[in-house]
């Protein structure tokens, strides 16, 4: 009988993805929206379009498990509470999951 | 016991562990330093590198907080304007942007070491792949500003 | 004497103290001793009690490796003369992460199982008759694995490695590392066995990549890149048995 593989092969996944997104795009994104943010009309026409809606999903939902993921092994090792593994995993993850949910309702619904 | 032990040692000892008992191995382990990641720069940078995830997270999140609060209307939204103008969020902003930043670089310089390429035998220099993710970060970037600003 | 330096060596005697404690000896300054000619020195002239393991004096056999000021080095590949700007106080502990048995000898018998577990040796799902010859390879099939043959088990990446200290059922960056050295060799068929041992969590998925091991390797293994490339072919692996379900595992 073969030993169960762990599924850590897609948080991993989901890390790596967010990592790279969250690398390339969170920068500008701040600085552009929070740092020199546009105006209203213009901000609300640019976003209300299904691809530009489509990749803040994307951009989003992965830098969301990106932390979980990192946050996870920070608490684990970092502040060495690993005997607390399951509990931290949920926490982290179903975070990540129920913030994923959220943002797909308010773009879903967006404007 | 340990006075024997000693003795067929034959060596001259001042100080005795009570609890040793001859042939019975006595390992020291060493606590590991609950702040480990003070004791050694590597390891702080590694921590400060792990730390950037609350700063990932975070703009995450706020952006959720700007697509709600632009779908509440302009108002809301103008409020928000204020928010992000005062000079508490202006700072902390800074220090978010600032983590972002040092995810970026470390992500990017740690990334040849994952991502191993060939084309047919020959393998993709380290290099090429280092400059070909910041090649990628500048476009990214020009795309965003483009997007929003033109 | 000529000029001297001072070396501070934690000692565990376990039936003399029952926490280690620190000795100093002074041993004469030569520009071409390396710590462990310090060591040699104490133990023919000092104190012959003293414990620690070596062998070879030229950096192949793995077995002198300490903490020197803090940093695992090899012993006999570290000048003296270098260290704290060559006028000492030097320190000098056992390797962090194995239990201390006596002074500079710590156990690694864990580092041992641990090896044994993935299977250091090439796999073949059927052996050729030695009438068929042996099995050749190119340059550039070696050049696939070299770096990670070089891998002289000395544990200075164990001892670099917080997760290995916290986390003691970690498989650990060498194992790893030499797990790649045959999985990556084309003569071998043994990946998937060793992908059971590897694909756990205290295989791969336990390392965050600190990276201090890479940094201390005296053989320039870069066990943390060879990590971080197998969690890659995992997640592939593991999505392909996901996706594609009828094929093979």
């Amino acid at each position: 009988m073969r030993p169960k593989r762990s599924r850590e092969p897609f948080f991993w996944a989901m890390f790596s993805g967010g990592g790279m997104l969250a690398a390339l795009f969170l920068p500008a994104l701040v600085l552009v929206l929070w740092f020199a943010p546009p105006s209203y009309p213009e901000l609300v026409g640019k976003v209300d379009h299904s691809l530009v809606k489509l990749a803040l999903f994307g951009l989003i939902m992965l830098s969301l498990f990106h932390w979980g993921h990192r946050f996870r092994y920070t608490l684990y090792d970092g502040l060495q509470l690993s005997h607390l593994y399951g509990l931290i995993a949920t926490i982290c993850y179903g975070g990540a999951t129920a913030l994923t949910f959220l943002a797909g309702y308010l773009l879903w619904t967006f404007p | 016991m340990v006075q024997v032990g000693v003795a067929a040692v034959g060596q001259t000892v001042n100080r005795i562990n009570p609890k040793y008992q001859l042939y019975h191995p006595k390992w020291y382990r060493k606590d590991y330093p609950i702040f480990w990641w003070l004791e050694k720069f590597a390891y702080g940078k590694f921590i400060v590198r792990e730390m950037t995830s609350l700063a990932v997270g975070y703009t995450a999140v706020l952006l959720m907080f700007q697509l709600w609060v632009l779908s509440r209307g302009q108002e809301t939204y103008q409020r928000f304007l204020g928010f992000l103008e005062s000079t508490p969020v202006m700072i902390f902003h800074g220090v978010v942007l600032a983590f972002l930043l040092f995810h970026s670089v470390t992500w990017f310089n740690l990334a040849p070491k994952a991502l191993v390429l060939r084309l047919g035998r020959w393998r993709v220099p380290n290099a090429l792949v280092l400059s070909g993710h910041y090649a990628a970060w500048l476009a990214a970037t020009a795309l965003v500003i483009w997007l929003v600003a033109r | 004497m000529a000029e001297s330096i001072t070396l501070q060596i934690q000692r565990y005697r376990p039936e003399e103290e029952e926490e280690p404690v620190w000795q100093s000896f002074e041993v004469p300054r030569h520009d071409e001793w390396m710590v462990l000619d310090g060591l040699n020195y104490i133990k023919d002239n000092l104190d012959g009690s003293l414990s620690y393991r070596w062998a070879c004096r030229m950096g192949v056999c793995g077995s002198c490796g300490m903490l020197v000021n803090g940093e695992p080095v090899l012993t006999c590949a570290t000048y003296l003369s270098e260290l704290g700007g060559g006028r000492g106080p030097v320190r000098i502990e056992p390797l962090t992460g194995f239990p201390v048995i006596r002074d500079l000898v710590g156990d690694i018998g864990d580092f041992i199982t641990k090896l044994q577990r993935i299977k250091p040796w090439i796999i073949r799902q059927e052996d050729k008759p030695l009438s068929q010859g042996e099995y050749l390879q190119t340059p550039e099939e070696l050049a696939l694995y070299q770096q990670y043959s070089m891998c002289i088990n000395c544990m200075l990446c164990y001892s670099a490695c917080p997760i290995y200290a916290l986390e003691p059922d970690f498989i650990g960056p060498a194992v790893i590392a030499l797990a790649q050295r045959y999985n990556l060799d084309p003569r071998d068929e043994g990946s998937e066995e060793r992908g059971d041992v590897l694909s756990q969590h205290a295989g791969i998925w336990a390392c965050t990549f600190v990276g201090e091991c890479s940094a201390v390797c005296p053989k320039h293994v870069d066990p943390a890149g060879a990590i971080q490339r197998y969690k890659v072919t995992a997640t592939a692996e593991w999505f392909k048995s996901v996706l594609l379900p009828w094929g093979k595992r």
